[in-house]
């Protein structure tokens, strides 16, 4: 092939409407994006879906103009088919048919979870690791075997950002309130025992999340966060943990938009401290939901020939990682 | 201070082989982990270590082999039990056959329903934590476990089994899986339907799964 090939990627799973830029030389050249925040409570899909609608085209034009590039130079669309909430995930999959109708170029469906794998590797060089995959709307631990990533654990309810989130906004504290919980619990002086919940290599989150809010009214508010935050936190390190000695990975890549926080950063490199793993972490901006790691894993399946025509390219709000075959793993 | 050496260095206990009143044995400690709250980690390393020691001798005495417990010492959390000598299940399925791999998880299946029907679950039915010794299978870490009746708790303990099984040994899965519920039917006997019943809930519980997965 010779020349670079320039794939645009387009993500709408849940708040954030993205569009990003990836080179088949493995680099995010452009990544622009435009976030739905709800006006009280959580994510409306109705409304989310609006917002991208009219999102779309800027976001759109903002990526193509900060690559340098006009869509005829652009190589493939691709987009994220699932998982994620039907009404988001329908409007960025119509942009993309679009896209790819306008400019005769081929259309890649892409697992969401897939391509925070992929960014993150891409981004950290790591080969092999273990994935510890963090968002608002996902957590597990997954490592690759056999031409599938396999799910080691994950949460038998509510995702670990969901219940952080849903916490600070019943303390009041306005999005995005995981920073935010992890001031207060700086303050924090004793521990409140909370339901900490492993199964296996499974956690549930709800009890906890019940639990402290509840406790939110007789309770110190950084006591109740620091809490909050080493049980959920403390959880997701053990079941790393046993991942980390069950597969023996060399290292440890933490992954979603929750991988920002500091201090899930300091736990997981102590846990691989303690399994002489490699710990890395994907780069902030391309840690959150974002179009560039669909650009990327879309330019990877492309090239092992994985292409949908418009006519079939339904979205899948339940496509589990696990389904998936990432043919570029072999070998 | 006995003579140890380090066995493994496991996800939350180092094992280290040593002699303990003349007999051969296994000394499991569980270690205080520096990226946790040391009260949480107070209370997660003194309950599992009680929890675990007492679940080793309910295990016994329904007839599923387990290690023979010899001392507890609950300041340092760490339970001295007899050693026993094989090789985990996990390591040990490369080379065995289809037909001996089905034979293997009957008898799994069969000793799991014993733990339940008595009241106990496991809690981390993973293919690590069973030993093939002596013609038998023997059952380790009941860190997890629980004294319960619970159809949830029994559920849980049948889906994790399972997904060990997929995301580990996909290869011999569907078999192994099925080897399993015949010999856990089994011991477990009507009361197994509602078990399976409840752990294919559970299963549905995991993010996005399809009921014809």
């Amino acid at each position: 092939m010779g020349s670079v090939l320039y794939v645009l990627g387009i993500e709408s799973t849940a708040h954030t409407f993205g569009c990003g830029v990836a080179t088949s030389d493995g680099r995010v050249i452009s990544n622009a994006k435009a976030e739905y925040t709800p006006k009280a409570g959580g994510i409306h899909p109705r409304e989310a879906s609006q917002h991208h609608a009219s999102a779309a085209a800027s976001t759109v034009s903002n990526a193509l103009s900060a690559a340098g590039l006009t869509i005829s130079q652009i190589d493939a669309v691709a987009f994220s088919t699932g998982p994620g909430l039907g009404p988001c995930l329908r409007t960025g999959a119509t942009v993309a048919r679009m896209l790819s109708l306008l400019s005769g170029k081929p259309l890649i469906p892409v697992n969401h979870c897939i391509a925070h794998i992929e960014v993150g590797r891409m981004c950290t060089g790591e080969e092999d690791p273990l994935v510890v995959y963090v968002s608002g709307g996902n957590t597990l631990v997954s490592a690759y075997s056999d031409g599938r990533y396999r799910i080691f654990g994950e949460t038998l309810d509510v995702a670990l950002g969901n219940c952080l989130d849903t916490f600070a906004r019943a303390l009041g504290l306005p999005h995005p309130g995981v920073p935010k919980l992890e001031v207060l619990a700086d303050g924090g002086r004793s521990f409140i025992p909370l339901p900490y919940i492993v199964k296996g290599q499974d956690m549930s989150y709800s009890g906890l999340l019940t639990d402290a809010i509840r406790r939110s009214k007789d309770h110190d508010r950084s006591d109740l966060s620091l809490s909050l935050l080493e049980v959920a936190y403390g959880m997701l390190a053990e079941v790393a943990e046993r991942a980390l000695a069950h597969t023996e990975k060399p290292a440890l890549l933490l992954t979603g938009g929750v991988a920002r926080s500091r201090r899930l950063q300091r736990i997981m490199d102590a846990v691989c401290r303690d399994h002489g793993a490699r710990f890395s972490v994907v780069p902030p901006d391309l840690a959150g939901d974002n179009g560039g790691m669909i650009a990327w894993t879309g330019y990877l399946a492309w090239r092992e020939g994985i292409t949908v025509d418009v006519e079939e390219s339904y979205v899948k709000p339940k496509w589990r990682l696990d389904e998936v075959d990432v043919p570029w793993r072999r070998g | 201070m006995e003579k140890r050496v380090m066995i493994k260095k496991g996800a939350e206990a180092e094992l280290y082989r040593g002699e303990w009143l003349g007999r051969d044995v296994v000394f499991k400690r569980r270690v205080r982990k520096g990226y946790r709250n040391p009260d949480l980690d107070e209370l997660i390393r003194s309950s599992r270590t009680s929890l675990e020691s007492k679940l080793l001798g309910e295990a016994k005495r329904l007839g599923v082999p387990a290690p023979i417990v010899y001392f507890v010492d609950r300041s340092s959390h760490e339970i001295v039990m007899s050693r026993v000598p094989g090789t985990p299940v996990k390591n040990a399925l490369s080379g065995m056959s289809s037909e001996s791999i089905g034979v293997l998880f009957e008898r799994i299946g069969e000793q799991v329903g014993r733990l339940h029907a008595g009241g106990t679950v496991h809690g981390d039915l993973t293919t690590s934590n069973m030993i093939i010794c002596g013609g038998d299978v023997f059952f380790i870490d009941f860190g997890l476990g629980e004294y319960t009746r619970e159809l949830e708790a029994r559920g849980v303990d049948i889906h994790l089994m399972r997904r060990t099984l997929e995301s580990s040994h996909n290869c011999c899965a569907k078999a192994a899986y099925a080897a399993f519920i015949k010999g856990y039917r089994r011991t477990m006997g009507s009361a197994a339907d509602d078990v399976l019943a409840r752990a294919a809930e559970v299963r549905l519980r995991g993010r996005y799964v399809d009921v014809e997965r």
